[in-house]
C-alpha cells in the first residue's frame, strides 16, 4: 500500500517540475544560510573572533541571494509558489514570492547585511564573550524569520515564523539580561507581541471557517458576513497593530528598542515594525472589499500615531528612546499613506489608490534605511562618548565628523525634507490626500485631505526634534566627559552607516528609480481586473528631480565661492558671543531639554511631563538636582494600574503555582480528563439515555 | 513696444527670476521707512538693505572655535532653498517659471529644509541665546506649517488644482462668490499672519528688540558675520518677497490682461504688503512669547472654517 506521503511527494515533485521556482529556490537558500550563520559560531571558543567573521559571511552570502531573488521578481520575474509537505496532511506549507513579499524582502536584506557588519565591531566576540554567539545565533534566526514571514502563504506557515520572529527578537533584546532595565523591556515586549499574536490566531481561525482553508487566497466576494468582515478587520488590526505598534499598542516599542544593542534595534525598528504593516497590507488582499469607513479610520489611527509619536520623541533624554518614538511617528505615516489607499478603494478612486499605496510602500522602504542608519549612528555615539543621554554629549562632530555627517543625511531624510528620500513618500501621501480634496465628488471623503496639515505639522516637529538631537548630540561644547574624550568609530561601522545611507541620497535624488517597484507591487496588490495610473503620470518626477539637482547645485556653488573667498581671507577663529560672560562653561549652553520645552508645555496636556524640583531654602543651598520625564502614558497610567488590579484578583490563583513538576503533570491529566468528558456527545447521550427510558419504562408499563 | 502688447515666452520667467534675485531687499526698505515715517522719524534710506548686503559681503568674518561645517552650511543651505521655493511661486498674474502637481509641498518643504539649517547652526555655537532662538524658531514654524497647510487644502478644494500657479491664479478668475469667497478671505488674512510669524516680524518676533531673551530669528544668527551674516539677511529678504506674494493673490485677486500693466500691479502690492507689515509694527507690540502659539492656532482655525465653507 502506498503511504500517503509518498503520493503527497509525488505531487509536489509534479508541481515542482511543472512551475519554474528558480526565485523562490533561491529565497529559500537564503533563509537557510541566514538562519543557519550564527550555529558554526557555537563550536567555536568564547574568546574567538573567527565565528564572527564566518556569521557575517553567511549573512551576506544569504543576503545577496535573497536580495537578487526579490529585484528580480520586482523587475518583473512571474510569481512563484510552492507547497511543502507540513506536519499534517491538511496543514501543507505554502511558499509564494510575489511582487508585495520582493518588496519587503529588499529592506531586510539590505539591513541585515549592515547590522552584521556593523556588528562585528560593535558587539565583538572579544569584548563580549557571555553574549556575544547567542546574539549572532538569535540575529541570524531573527533575518530568516522576517524573510520567512513574507514568503509564508498560509496562516500556518506564517504564524511559525511569525512566532519565531517574536521570539528571536525577544532573545535578542535580552541579550544584556544582567541589566533590570533590559529585563524589564523584554518581558513587556514578549507580553505584547504574545496578546497580538493571539488576535492572529483568532484571525486565521476565522478566515478558516470562512474560506475553507489557511491557504492565503482572496475570499469570494460572497463569503462571509459583514459581521465576519468587520470581525477579521479588527482581528487584524489589533493583531498586527501590536507589531507595527499603532497607539495605543506601542507601549512595548520605545523600552525594547532602546535597550536592545545598537544594530539590533535598527533590525527592530527598520524591520520588525514593518512586519505589521506587511501582514495588513498582505490581509487586505485576502478580504474581497475593505469595510467601508476603514479607510478614514486608518487615516485617523495613523495621524493620530504620527503626531503622538513625535511628541513624545521631543520629551526624550535617551537618544534611542527618541528615535524609537520617531518610529511610532513614521508607522502612522505609513498608515496614513494605507488608509487613503483603502479609501480610494472604497471610493473607485484608482489614483488615490496608487498614490496612497505607494507612499505607504516607499515610506516602508525609506524609514527602514533611515531609521537603520540613525540606529547605527546612535550606536557608533555610544561606542564613541559611553553614554546616550543627550544632554551629556555635545560637540561630537568634531572627534566624530563621518558618524555626525552619516546623522544628519538621516535626520534631515527622517524629517521629510528634499532632497533625500523621506521627502519622496511623503510628497506621494501629500498629492494622494490633497487629489482627495480636489477631485472628491462626494462629501463622504472631503475629511481625509485634513491629515496634511496634521502631516505638515508632524513633519516640522520632526524638524524640531532632529535640530534638538542633532544640536545637542554632535554640535555646541562638551557636556560630560565622555563626550570631550570621544573617538571616531572603526571603518566597518562606518561602512554599514555608509550602505545604509547611500538608498537614502539615491531614492531621494533620483525618485524615479524607485517608481517601477511601486507600480508593479501596487498593480499586483489592487488585482489584475483594474489598472491604477502610472505613478510616473500622477507625479511628473522630472521637475522635481530637477529642482533636487539644481538645490545641490546651488548648495555646493554657494560653498565654493564662501570657501574660496575664505582660503583669500581667512576668518578669524574666536569664542562664541557669549554677551559679556567672562567664563562660559559647558553647563551654560541650551541643553536639549531647554531646547525642547516649548513644545513640551505646548503639548503638556498630552504628555503629562513629571519634574522634579530643587527646592532651594537656605542661603547657601547645598548641590541640588532637577530632573524632567516624559512617562509612558499607555504603560504608566493604563497598563500599570490594570496589572496591579488584576494581580489582586487572580491573588488565590497564585496557589496553583509552586514549582512541583510532578502536580503540574497532575494538572494536564486533569485537564485532558475534562475535555474528553466534554467531548463526550453528551446531548446526544442524553437523548439515548430519554429514548432508553422511555423504552423501559413502556415495557414496566407492560 | 506697446503698453498691453504680450511678451515673448522667455521674459516672464527671466523678469521672476529678476524680481526674486533682486526686489527683496526692497521691502525691508520700506517697512523700515513706514516705521519711521509712524514715528515720526526720517529713517534708514530705502536701499539700506543694499548698501548692508554690499558691506557685509566685502567684511571678514569671524568663526566661533565651538562650530564646525553646520554653521556655515546654515545661512548656504537656507538662501539656497529659498531662492529655489521662489521659482515655484507665481508672481501676480503670471505664472511661475515651474509649475507641477505637488510644488505646493516642495514650497513648504524648502522652507522646512531651510529652517532645519538654519536652527542647526544656531545650536552649533553653543551659545545659551542662539538655542533658545531656534527652540523659538521650531516651535512657533510647527504651528505655522499647520495655517500654511489648512490654506492650501481649501485652495485645493476651490480650484481642483494641486500646483501653486493654478491654484493661487483661481481667485482672479473672479468666479467665486458667497462661501468661497468668505473662504478665500479667511485664508488672506490667515496667510498675513503667517508671513508675520515666518517672517519674524511684530507681532511674533521684534526685529528692532536690543534684548536677546525676548528675540526668535535675530538671536539665531548672532554669530554669523561678514559674508554669512549677508547670506542671512538676504534670505531672510527673500523669504518675504515669496510670502508677500502669495498673499497678494489673496489681497489683489485682479489682473490687466497686459502685462507691464500686471508688473507694476505686482509692484505695486509688494510696497502695499510692506507697507501693510510696517503699519503693523508701529500700531502693535510685540506678543507675550507664550501668547504666540494662540496667535498661530487662531490662523490655522481661520483657515480650517474656511475649508468648512468650501464644503457647502
Amino acid at each position: 500500500m502506498r503511504t500517503r506521503a509518498e503520493t503527497e511527494s509525488r505531487s509536489i515533485a509534479i508541481q515542482a517540475s511543472v512551475t519554474q521556482t528558480i526565485w523562490l529556490d533561491l529565497s529559500v537558500a537564503a533563509l537557510v544560510l541566514t538562519a543557519a550563520s550564527g550555529v558554526p559560531g557555537l563550536a567555536l571558543g568564547r574568546r574567538s573572533n573567527a565565528a564572527q567573521g564566518l556569521a557575517s559571511l553567511l549573512v551576506i552570502a544569504g543576503a545577496l541571494l535573497g536580495e537578487l531573488a526579490a529585484i528580480a521578481v520586482l523587475g518583473g520575474a512571474a510569481i512563484e509558489t510552492r507547497t511543502l509537505p507540513g506536519p499534517l496532511s491538511e496543514l501543507s506549507l505554502h511558499l509564494r514570492l510575489d511582487p508585495l513579499a520582493a518588496f519587503f524582502l529588499v529592506p531586510v536584506y539590505l539591513l541585515s547585511v549592515a547590522g552584521t557588519l556593523y556588528g562585528t565591531r560593535y558587539w565583538k566576540q572579544t569584548e563580549h564573550p557571555e553574549n556575544g554567539r547567542a546574539l549572532r545565533l538569535w540575529y541570524g534566526v531573527l533575518v530568516a524569520a522576517l524573510a520567512a514571514v513574507v514568503l509564508a502563504a498560509d496562516g500556518f506557515a506564517f504564524l511559525m515564523a511569525w512566532e519565531v520572529m517574536a521570539l528571536a527578537a525577544f532573545f535578542l533584546v535580552t541579550i544584556e539580561d544582567d541589566r533590570a532595565e533590559v529585563r524589564q523591556a523584554g518581558w513587556v515586549y514578549l507580553v505584547a507581541t504574545h496578546a497580538g499574536t493571539l488576535a492572529l490566531f483568532a484571525l486565521f481561525a476565522l478566515l478558516w471557517a470562512v474560506n475553507g482553508s489557511l491557504e492565503f487566497r482572496p475570499m469570494a466576494s460572497g463569503a462571509g458576513t459583514q459581521g465576519a468582515t468587520s470581525a477579521l478587520f479588527l482581528l487584524a488590526l489589533v493583531g498586527f497593530g501590536f507589531k507595527a505598534g499603532i497607539v495605543p499598542l506601542h507601549f512595548w516599542l520605545p523600552a525594547a528598542h532602546a535597550n536592545a544593542p545598537s544594530h539590533v534595534s535598527a533590525l527592530m525598528s527598520g524591520l520588525l515594525l514593518k512586519m505589521g504593516i506587511y501582514g495588513l497590507l498582505r490581509f487586505f488582499t485576502l478580504l474581497p472589499a475593505p469595510p467601508p469607513g476603514v479607510g478614514m479610520l486608518m487615516i485617523a489611527i495613523g495621524t493620530f500615531s504620527a503626531m503622538y509619536g513625535v511628541v513624545f520623541a521631543l520629551g526624550q533624554h535617551d537618544l534611542k528612546r527618541l528615535l524609537a518614538y520617531h518610529s511610532i511617528e513614521n508607522i502612522g505615516i505609513i498608515v496614513m499613506g494605507m488608509g487613503l489607499a483603502l479609501v480610494g478603494v472604497s471610493a473607485q478612486q484608482p489614483a488615490w489608490v496608487a498614490l496612497g499605496l505607494a507612499g505607504c510602500l516607499l515610506h516602508v522602504w525609506n524609514h527602514s534605511f533611515f531609521k537603520g542608519l540613525l540606529f547605527l549612528a546612535a550606536g557608533s555615539v555610544i561606542h564613541g562618548a559611553g553614554t546616550r543621554e543627550i544632554d551629556r554629549l555635545g560637540g561630537l562632530g568634531k572627534p566624530m565628523s563621518r558618524t555626525a555627517a552619516l546623522f544628519a543625511i538621516g535626520a534631515v531624510a527622517i524629517c521629510g525634507l528634499p532632497p533625500l528620500n523621506g521627502f519622496v513618500s511623503e510628497l506621494l501621501i501629500y498629492v494622494g490626500l490633497f487629489r482627495a480634496g480636489a477631485d472628491g465628488a462626494s462629501r463622504q471623503w472631503s475629511a481625509a485631505p485634513l491629515a496634511a496639515p496634521l502631516l505638515a505639522m508632524v513633519g516640522a516637529l520632526a524638524v524640531a526634534c532632529f535640530v534638538k538631537a542633532y544640536g545637542t548630540v554632535f554640535l555646541g561644547p562638551h557636556r560630560s566627559e565622555g563626550a570631550a574624550r570621544a573617538h571616531e568609530v572603526p571603518r566597518s561601522m562606518l561602512v554599514a552607516m555608509i550602505l545604509l545611507a547611500l538608498p537614502c541620497v539615491t531614492i531621494g535624488v533620483f525618485p524615479v528609480l524607485a517608481m517601477p517597484a511601486l507600480d508593479r507591487v501596487v498593480h499586483a496588490w489592487v488585482g489584475a481586473e483594474s489598472q491604477p495610473p502610472l505613478l510616473g503620470h500622477l507625479i511628473p518626477w522630472t521637475p522635481i528631480m530637477g529642482m533636487n539637482a539644481a538645490l545641490v547645485a546651488g548648495v555646493l556653488a554657494v560653498s565654493l565661492i564662501l570657501g574660496r573667498r575664505f582660503r583669500r581671507r581667512v576668518p578669524v577663529q574666536t569664542g562664541t558671543w557669549d554677551c559679556g560672560y567672562v567664563q562660559p562653561t559647558a553647563a551654560m549652553s541650551y541643553s536639549a531639554s531647554s531646547f525642547a520645552q516649548l513644545l513640551v508645555d505646548l503639548y503638556g496636556w498630552l504628555l503629562r511631563p513629571r519634574a522634579g524640583h530643587a527646592i532651594r531654602t537656605e542661603l547657601f543651598p547645598s548641590r541640588q538636582h532637577f530632573h524632567t520625564r516624559v512617562p509612558e502614558q499607555v504603560t504608566e497610567f493604563v497598563l500599570a494600574p490594570l496589572w496591579v488590579s488584576f494581580r489582586r484578583a487572580l491573588a488565590p490563583f497564585r496557589a496553583l503555582q509552586h514549582g512541583r513538576v510532578q502536580l503540574y503533570l497532575m494538572y494536564v491529566l486533569l485537564t485532558l480528563c475534562i475535555l474528553v468528558v466534554l467531548s463526550f456527545p453528551i446531548d446526544e447521550a442524553f437523548v439515548r439515555f430519554l429514548g432508553w427510558w422511555g423504552n423501559g419504562g413502556v415495557h414496566g408499563v407492560e | 513696444m506697446a503698453w498691453n502688447e504680450t511678451l515673448p515666452d522667455m521674459v516672464t520667467p527671466i523678469l521672476h527670476i529678476s524680481v526674486l534675485l533682486l526686489a527683496p531687499p526692497l521691502l525691508m526698505g520700506v517697512i523700515n521707512k513706514t516705521k519711521a515715517w509712524a514715528a515720526g522719524r526720517r529713517g534708514p534710506p530705502l536701499l539700506q538693505l543694499y548698501y548692508d548686503l554690499f558691506r557685509l559681503f566685502r567684511k571678514d568674518t569671524v568663526l566661533s572655535r565651538t562650530t564646525t561645517w553646520v554653521f556655515r552650511a546654515g545661512p548656504v543651505v537656507g538662501v539656497t532653498a529659498v531662492l529655489l521655493a521662489g521659482l515655484l511661486a507665481p508672481f501676480g498674474a503670471f505664472d511661475a517659471p515651474l509649475s507641477f502637481d505637488g510644488d505646493l509641498v516642495l514650497f513648504a518643504y524648502l522652507m522646512g529644509l531651510a529652517r532645519f539649517f538654519t536652527a542647526a547652526a544656531a545650536l552649533d555655537t553653543g551659545s545659551a541665546f542662539e538655542g533658545m532662538g531656534a527652540a523659538r524658531e521650531v516651535s512657533f514654524a510647527s504651528l505655522a506649517e499647520v495655517a500654511l497647510f489648512v490654506a492650501f487644502v481649501v485652495l485645493v478644494r476651490l480650484s481642483g488644482s494641486l500646483s501653486l500657479t493654478p491654484m493661487l491664479h483661481a481667485p482672479m478668475t473672479g468666479a467665486f462668490h458667497g462661501l468661497p469667497a468668505a473662504a478665500l478671505l479667511l485664508v488672506g488674512v490667515a496667510l498675513f499672519v503667517v508671513l508675520l510669524a515666518e517672517n519674524a516680524r511684530i507681532p511674533v518676533d521684534d526685529p528692532n528688540t536690543h534684548l536677546e531673551l525676548t528675540m526668535i530669528h535675530e538671536v539665531m544668527v548672532l554669530d554669523h558675520s561678514g559674508p554669512l551674516f549677508g547670506l542671512v539677511l538676504y534670505g531672510a529678504s527673500v523669504k518675504l518677497l515669496l510670502f508677500s506674494s502669495l498673499l497678494l493673490h489673496f489681497a489683489l485677486p485682479f489682473s490687466f490682461g497686459a502685462p507691464l500693466l500686471d508688473w507694476a500691479l505686482f509692484g505695486v502690492g509688494l510696497l502695499a504688503v510692506a507697507i501693510a507689515v510696517g503699519v503693523v509694527e508701529s500700531v502693535m507690540a510685540r506678543l507675550r512669547l507664550r501668547h504666540v502659539p494662540s496667535l498661530l492656532i487662531a490662523a490655522s482655525v481661520l483657515c480650517a472654517f474656511g475649508f468648512f465653507f468650501t464644503l457647502a
